[in-house]
Order: structure tokens, then C-alpha cells, then sequence
């Protein structure tokens, strides 16, 4: 029998551009999985040449940070693309947005150097740590403020996640850099609060990129542990930022690494 | 008045479901227009899960018409799995589209497209939790019309009760007729009100309106008449047709959905129609005549739909897609014009024929490669010419060599079981079959690697076909030949081992052959067995068999009937079917005969190149076979 061959030819790398991207209002609803195969049909609506696999079935080639579970907002996603011809990353940061449904939104680009490539490690590796949002609609502040501070003096506060294996338990504390309660101030991005006139809670916390992954709905099951606090309605998670973390507990730019060595980069 | 987007209500829900972006809308080819500037509002439903649903050709296509009218609003609904219709029924949140999030319930039509009868249960839920009253008797003028189309509205007595109307066959021109006669009457003042409306519509002659018409019954519960009860309703509603499909090249923005779903690929018809005269084949019959769509639209329909889309699939459909009279330079025209783009282009249906493995070959040349499936639908010789599926053993064992020969490892063969004059042998020859082509592969290639799957089909008997008169094949014979043939597959183990098996139990295809060719009075079972959680009957993991039986022992006796009588039953010539003012074009003394022929195992050939058979369809619908070749072939796309 005439084995089939896996078709070769397939174009090498010459670019590799990263690129942050937005999950925004009731696009937050996409999952990963829908998000990779819309941004693979962007990319073909957009004319962006990417570089594919090779193989009986190519895959474009990208490469995906951690990214956002379904539901919450991301300001602050990040993915990498292999391009088998070159292209302005701000030029490709354009046609992307264009291609793909206004919520998904690329803000970013910026070309990896290839010559000191390794020297930055790799975009999943930078991303130590995220700065999170979440708003409570219907919770007092006050009642936040005091799980708040029951978690943090906490040493470890054991939550459970259902998990396609099964229920498992972590360590929602440890991963926790900083948490604390913010003003609620006007902001035009937020969308209005269903409830009008009923409180909203607003916490902010910095999770470091730990395995098993501590997501906000892990910090929230963990303030119910230690408080009992039970939001009435389902809270609205946002990533606000993604990065390498400062001892400080700051959140830097994954992307100011590669910026520095290719000024071609688009800034924000 | 304006109408309120439910999207508040709904979006504190969402976290709390499976899957919610299908909830969502936002996908590409999406519109949302001005509500208040549209005389005339369409929400579109596909009774089953978005991610069947949304693929959907049908509603793709009126979707797209209905909204290139400027005064014209048409957004889509789907089915709300359980978990999510638990919710919004906790928190009173109605049936919604995914467009903008209007009321289902504020729209002046809801159209319902039924590919089969297992959406029935979901049209309910759908009805029930737009506030929408069931019966279309008890609708008042705030209510949108329930228009049902789509193959399952052939027969749409089972749910005629539900419904204000329904329209038989092609929907791109009728869509824009009832638009229009919605407009004018609403712009008259609404003159005589939701029945003034229906009359309006019943007068076209080809929107069929269950209200207007009375059924009769005779003694023994077969029916005596069905008569239109209003002056000028037709006694018959005829079926709609569309003609030269050049002049219709939608979808030309296709959705793409950001849901995962179960087609993702641009799908163009290459054409509409099939007149290979298989038996049991319901779209067969009913979407006759075959018209072809030209090579060059179907190139830059390609074209097009890749470019709005950025899919990387390309499906070539219809309903026997290498029959089309330009298939050969259609399928190299699109791999030379695709090869090295990593689009793939696949021909889903396909003939028991050497040739499709080599289009199926020419198509794979861009590099990926999709499965191939032949549908021989029948294990004997014998029973492949009762049901006028004339595929000899030789051919198939043709053609899957070919396949394996040309570089496919593994072939699906599909088979029907449960089919009239159907014995144990005829089953059992599935397995020889099987048999014969993990033989004859192994000898031809020489490899111990190649393997075929069996997939089997429970057959249910379907209106408008020669199968009509038909008694259902019981559902334990059913379930006993599945075994029968499970045995024979593994007598030889070694080729038992080559080969998969796949198929259903008998129990389901019952409750489809009860909705296939039922009347008014399986409206109360439906009902019933809605309200005792029927939802989603076409997936396995929803239906319940038991249900449906309860339901039916609950209704029918009270009028002397019982699930047998509706489905293992045989007609004959002379009962009134419950479909029979509904004409599709097909001659029922054609349909008779056919039905003859088929129990004296005589054969039907093509009229696309045997003289014409006389069914009925191109005079009575005043239509033509429109087909190729034209002659003209895909010039390489030249890049923008």
C-alpha cells in the first residue's frame, strides 16, 4: 500500500511577534478553545502570513500564555505568532482588531528579537504573577474589607475546585501577593450594574502564576471559607495585568523586554 | 414601542451555565438593526442546541435575505439546554434571540426550522418560555405568527396545533412574500385582526395554515377528509421552489460563530434536489427538481464566503455532491486555486463510486485530507433494488480498494436496517459485505492496517416518499438484526477486528416514525411528553424512550389508537394520509407505483439521463431540471 507521506513545505519562521489582547464585556463568555479558533480565522481574514505546522494537519503556529478562564474580562492576554513573511507588528496589531469581533481586542504588538532570542525567556515564562479585578455587585464594602483582612491573616485557606478529574484541593492564600478593597470610581469600561443603586464591592489582588493555577473564583471561594462571604450575584472577575513581578509586588509589561531591543515595536 | 434588551437579566445567569458564549450572539456576520425602524420583525429559530443550530444552511440563507431588506429585522433563537432554561425560568427571564437579546415574544413571526421532528419538544419549551401561548388558539394580536418550514414541515400535523402556519420548500422567495403581506396588513391597521392576517396568507396557496382546514375521522381512526373550513383556502398548499440558484448565492456573510460547533466550514450547495429515486429518502423526493449551482458562482461564492469568514473548510454539498454535471472541473478548479493556503475542501456526500475517490483525491491534494463515507444504505442486492439504491457489491468493493489503494487507511460504510421487506439475511449480508472489502483492501495493498467502519441507521418510514404506506419495522426486530449482525462481524475475528461498528437501538427511530407521519391527534402526545420533561429528543443523552410511551398510552387510546397504529401499521392505497393536502409535486399514483415496484424489487433510473418517469414534481410545480455543464472553468484567483 502507497503510505501517504505527510505533506512538506511548509514555510519556515522568519518573525516571531507577541501580541496582547483584550477579552472584553459579553465576549468574557469565550473560552480558550473559542477564542484560538476565532483568532485562527482573524488571522486568515486579516491576511496576517502565519507560519503553520508541518504535517498531515498544519496548525498555525501560536503559542498562548496563560490565559483567562471563561467568564472573567482580560485586559492583559497575551499569545505568540510565527510568521513565515515579514510584517509590521503594528500594521498586524490593526488588521488583527479589524478581523476579529468588537470585545476581542488586540491593543499590542511587538517583534521578538530572533537574534537574542532565549535571552527574554519565554512569554509564559514572564508571566509571573496578574493583577485582578472583581466586582462584587450587592456586597457591602465593609463586609468586604472584613474577609479581606480574615484572609490575610490567614496562613492557608484550603479551597476545592471541580475539575474534569474530579474535586481537588489548593491553597488559595499562598498565591496570593497582595489583596485589598478599592473605591469604586466612576469608570466608563465597567458596564452598569444590573441592580441600580445596590452596593458594589470592588477588590483588587495580585495572584501569582502558581500550579495548580489560583484563579479568582479560588480567591472568592477562599474569602467564603474564612468569612462566609456569599456574593448574590455572580461577580465579574478582570485581568487587568499579566507579567513579570517586582519584589515591590508590581506587575510590569511582559512586552518592555522585547520593546527595549527592537524599536520597530508599537507602543500603547 | 421599544422593546427591552433582556442582556441585563440574562448576563448575571451566564456564569452559572455550561457553555455560555452561545448565549452571547457577537459573531461575525451578525446584525443588529434599529428595531423601531423595521416595519417587520423576523426572530428565526433552529429547535436544537446553537451548535447545531447555527450552521444551519436554511436559516443562514433567510437570515441574510430577510435582513438585506431595509425595513426588514430578522435575528436568531436557539434551544436553551436545561440548565439554562431552569434559570430563566427562576428568574422569569423569556425565550431571547441572540442578535440583540429581544423578547422573542415582541417579533411579528417566529419562524421554526424543522430539518427533523425531534425539534418538536423544543419548539414548545421555545413557545413556553417566550410567554407565547401554546396553542396557536389561544394567541391574541400581541403574539408573533409560529411559522414552521423546513423538510419536517412536509407533514406538520403533529404540531399543527402549535402553529399559526406553515410553508413547504424552498424559503428565499416565500420569506419575502409573507414579509410582505405582514407589512401591508400592518400597515392597513391590521384589518380583521390575527385571522384577517392568516386568511391573507392561506390565499397565497403556499402558506398552509392548520386552522383553515378540519380534519375527519372515520370510525376505525383513519381519516375520512381534511377540508379547508374558509371560502377561498385552498384544499391543497403547494410547496415552493426555487429556481436558478445563480440568482441566489447565499449565504454570502456567513456566521462564524466564536461557540465551537459541529460544522465549521463554509458551506456552499452546489446544488438543490436529487433524483436518484432512493426510496427512503424523504429530501429525495421532496426537493425535486435537482438544480445545479454554475461552476463559476460556486467559485466565487467559495471565494467570497472564505474571505468573510476566514474558515479554513470548505464544504461542497448537496445531496449527491459528484452528481453534479461539473463536479470534475470544479473540484481541480478549487485545489488548484487553494493548494498551498491550508484550506481543505471536502465533498460530504458521496456515491458508492470510484470516481468520488478521485475527486475526494484531487480535493485532498492542498494537503489535509477529510474521511470518506459510502452509503451502499443496503447489505443485499436484493434489498439495495427495493429500496432503488442500485449499487452493485462489485462497485463498492471498487471503490473502497480504490480508497485504500489511493492512501485512505479507514472508510465509513453506512447501511440502513429496519427497511420494508427487510429479513435477518438481509442484515447479515452487512457483515459479508464488510468482510468482502477488509479482504479485498488487504490483497490489494498488501496491509494488515486498513479498516472500515459499520454504521447503522434505524430506517423510518417518511411522508411524500413510496415509503409512506409502509409499516414501521418493530423496534425489538430492529434490535435483534443489530445483534445478528454484531455476531456475524466478529465470526472471523481477524476481519471482525478491522472493522467498527456503530449503530443506535430501535426504540428512538419509533418515536421519529410516530412524529413522521402523524396527525393532529399526536399533538396532545408531544404536549405530554413535554410537560413531562421531554427536551433536545435527538440527543441520547436527553431522550427519553419510556417518556414517549407513557405520553402516547396516555392520549391515544382515548381515540382508539395506540403507538403501533402509527407506526409497524401498513396503509393502503386508499387511506387519506394526513399529509395529503400538502403537495410536494410528487404524484401519489407515482408514488404508488414506485411503492409496487419496490416490492417487485424493480429499479427507478435517473431522470437526468433516462426519459422522464412521470412523478409529477416539473409540471405540477411548473419547473425544470436545471442543470450543467456550462462549459466554463475556475481561472486562478487573482490576489488582492
Amino acid at each position: 500500500m502507497s503510505r501517504r507521506q505527510p505533506p512538506g513545505g511548509q514555510a519556515p519562521v522568519v518573525q516571531r511577534v507577541r501580541v496582547r489582547y483584550a477579552k472584553r464585556g459579553p465576549l468574557r463568555f469565550t473560552s480558550h478553545r473559542d477564542f484560538a479558533r476565532a483568532f485562527e480565522r482573524a488571522l486568515r481574514r486579516a491576511g496576517v502570513p502565519v507560519a503553520y505546522s508541518q504535517g498531515f494537519t498544519p496548525h498555525p503556529k501560536i503559542s498562548y500564555a496563560s490565559a483567562a478562564p471563561t467568564g472573567a474580562a482580560s485586559e492583559a492576554e497575551y499569545l505568540e505568532l510565527g510568521l513565515q513573511a515579514p510584517m509590521d507588528p503594528a500594521a498586524l496589531a490593526a488588521a488583527l482588531d479589524a478581523a476579529l469581533s468588537p470585545g476581542l481586542d488586540v491593543l499590542d504588538a511587538v517583534t521578538v528579537s530572533t537574534v537574542v532570542a532565549g535571552s527574554g525567556g519565554s512569554l509564559a515564562d514572564r508571566m509571573e504573577a496578574s493583577r485582578w479585578r472583581i466586582e462584587l455587585p450587592g456586597v457591602e464594602p465593609a463586609m468586604l474589607r472584613r474577609a479581606v483582612a480574615g484572609f490575610e491573616a490567614a496562613e492557608r485557606v484550603p479551597v476545592q475546585r471541580l475539575t474534569k478529574q474530579g474535586r481537588r484541593t489548593l491553597d488559595a492564600r499562598a498565591a496570593v501577593a497582595q489583596i485589598r478593597v478599592v473605591e469604586p470610581v466612576p469608570e466608563p469600561v465597567a458596564a452598569p450594574s444590573e441592580v441600580t443603586g445596590a452596593p458594589c464591592a470592588i477588590l483588587e489582588c495580585v495572584v501569582r502564576q502558581v500550579t495548580p493555577s489560583v484563579r479568582p473564583d479560588d480567591v472568592l471561594s477562599g474569602l467564603r471559607e474564612v468569612a462566609g462571604l456569599e456574593p448574590p450575584v455572580p461577580p465579574k472577575a478582570t485581568r487587568l495585568a499579566q507579567g513579570p513581578l517586582t519584589v515591590q509586588g508590581e506587575i510590569v509589561d511582559p512586552l518592555e523586554a522585547d520593546r527595549g531591543r527592537m524599536p520597530t515595536g508599537s507602543g500603547d | 414601542m421599544p422593546v427591552e434588551s433582556v442582556w441585563p437579566r440574562l448576563e448575571p445567569l451566564l456564569p452559572q451555565v455550561s457553555k455560555p458564549i452561545q448565549y452571547v450572539g457577537g459573531e461575525l456576520g451578525a446584525q443588529v438593526k434599529d428595531w423601531d425602524a423595521a416595519a417587520v420583525r423576523w426572530a428565526l429559530m433552529y429547535p436544537d442546541a446553537y451548535e447545531v443550530g447555527l450552521p444551519n444552511q436554511g436559516v443562514q440563507i433567510l437570515y441574510e435575505v430577510l435582513n438585506e431588506l431595509p425595513d426588514v429585522l430578522a435575528e436568531r433563537t436557539y434551544a436553551v439546554w436545561p440548565d439554562l432554561e431552569a434559570l430563566l425560568r427562576a428568574h422569569q427571564v423569556p425565550q431571547f434571540t441572540v442578535d440583540a437579546h429581544r423578547p422573542v415574544g415582541a417579533f411579528d413571526l417566529l419562524g421554526v426550522s424543522f430539518a427533523t421532528e425531534l425539534g418538536y419538544t423544543n419548539l414548545l419549551s421555545a413557545l413556553d418560555l417566550a410567554g407565547i401561548p401554546l396553542a396557536a388558539a389561544d394567541r391574541t394580536g400581541e403574539h408573533p405568527l409560529v411559522v414552521a418550514g423546513g423538510h419536517a414541515a412536509f407533514n406538520p400535523e403533529p404540531i399543527a396545533e402549535f402553529l399559526d402556519a406553515a410553508v413547504l420548500g424552498d424559503g428565499e422567495e416565500a420569506v419575502r412574500e409573507i414579509t410582505g403581506i405582514v407589512r401591508d396588513w400592518k400597515a392597513q391597521g391590521r384589518p380583521d385582526g390575527r385571522d384577517g392576517l392568516l386568511l391573507r396568507l392561506a390565499r397565497t396557496e403556499s402558506v398552509y395554515v392548520p386552522r383553515f382546514y378540519d380534519v375527519d375521522y372515520l370510525p376505525d381512526g383513519r381519516i375520512q377528509r381534511v377540508v379547508p373550513n374558509q371560502a377561498d383556502v385552498p384544499f391543497r398548499v403547494h410547496k415552493r421552489t426555487t429556481m436558478d440558484l445563480d440568482q441566489w448565492p447565499y449565504p454570502k456573510r456567513p456566521l462564524v460563530p466564536l461557540a465551537e460547533t459541529v460544522h465549521e466550514r463554509y458551506a456552499v450547495e452546489i446544488f438543490r434536489g436529487c433524483t436518484r429515486g432512493c426510496r427512503f429518502c424523504q429530501a429525495g423526493m421532496i426537493t425535486r427538481p435537482v438544480r445545479e449551482r454554475s461552476i463559476t458562482t460556486v467559485g466565487q461564492m467559495v471565494a467570497n464566503g472564505l474571505e468573510a469568514s476566514g474558515f479554513s473548510e470548505v464544504g461542497l454539498l448537496s445531496l449527491s455532491s459528484a452528481d453534479h454535471s461539473e463536479i470534475g472541473d470544479m473540484c481541480s478548479g478549487l485545489a488548484d486555486r487553494y493548494q498551498g493556503s491550508n484550506v481543505s475542501l471536502s465533498l460530504p456526500s458521496t456515491r458508492v463510486d470510484a470516481f468520488n475517490v478521485e475527486l475526494a483525491q484531487e480535493l485532498s491534494r492542498g494537503g489535509r485530507r477529510t474521511g470518506l463515507t459510502f452509503a451502499p444504505e443496503g447489505g443485499s442486492e436484493r434489498i439495495r433494488r427495493v429500496i432503488n439504491k442500485m449499487v452493485s457489491e462489485e462497485d463498492l468493493i471498487r471503490t473502497v480498494v480504490t480508497a485504500y489503494t489511493s492512501g485512505w487507511r479507514h472508510v465509513k460504510l453506512y447501511f440502513m436496517c429496519g427497511l420494508p421487506t427487510e429479513t435477518d439475511d438481509d442484515v447479515r449480508q452487512i457483515a459479508r459485505l464488510a468482510h468482502e472489502v477488509i479482504r479485498a483492501g488487504r490483497a490489494a495493498t498488501g496491509s494488515r492496517e486498513i479498516k472500515c467502519t459499520v454504521s447503522i441507521g434505524g430506517f423510518v418510514p417518511k411522508p411524500h416518499t413510496p415509503f409512506q404506506w409502509a409499516g414501521q419495522c418493530p423496534a425489538e426486530v430492529v434490535d435483534h438484526r443489530l445483534a445478528l449482525l454484531k455476531q456475524e462481524i466478529n465470526t472471523d475475528r481477524s476481519l471482525g477486528r478491522a472493522i467498527g461498528y456503530r449503530y443506535h437501538d430501535g426504540q428512538p427511530s419509533l418515536i421519529e416514525g410516530l412524529l413522521s407521519r402523524g396527525d393532529r391527534r399526536v399533538g396532545a402526545v408531544i404536549r405530554r411528553a413535554w410537560q413531562d420533561g421531554a427536551r433536545f429528543d435527538g440527543w441520547s443523552e436527553h431522550f427519553s424512550y419510556q417518556r414517549w410511551v407513557t405520553a402516547a398510552a396516555q392520549v391515544l387510546p382515548e381515540y382508539g389508537l395506540d403507538l403501533d397504529w402509527f407506526t409497524t401499521r401498513e396503509r393502503d392505497q386508499t387511506e387519506v394520509m394526513p399529509w395529503d393536502h400538502l403537495d410536494s409535486g410528487l404524484d401519489s399514483d407515482w408514488l404508488w407505483q414506485d411503492w409496487q415496484a419496490s416490492r417487485s424489487e424493480v429499479e427507478q433510473d435517473d431522470c437526468r439521463w433516462t426519459p422522464c418517469f412521470d412523478c409529477g414534481v416539473c409540471p405540477g410545480m411548473d419547473t425544470e431540471i436545471q442543470i450543467g455543464p456550462t462549459g466554463r472553468k475556475l481561472l486562478p484567483l487573482t490576489p488582492v
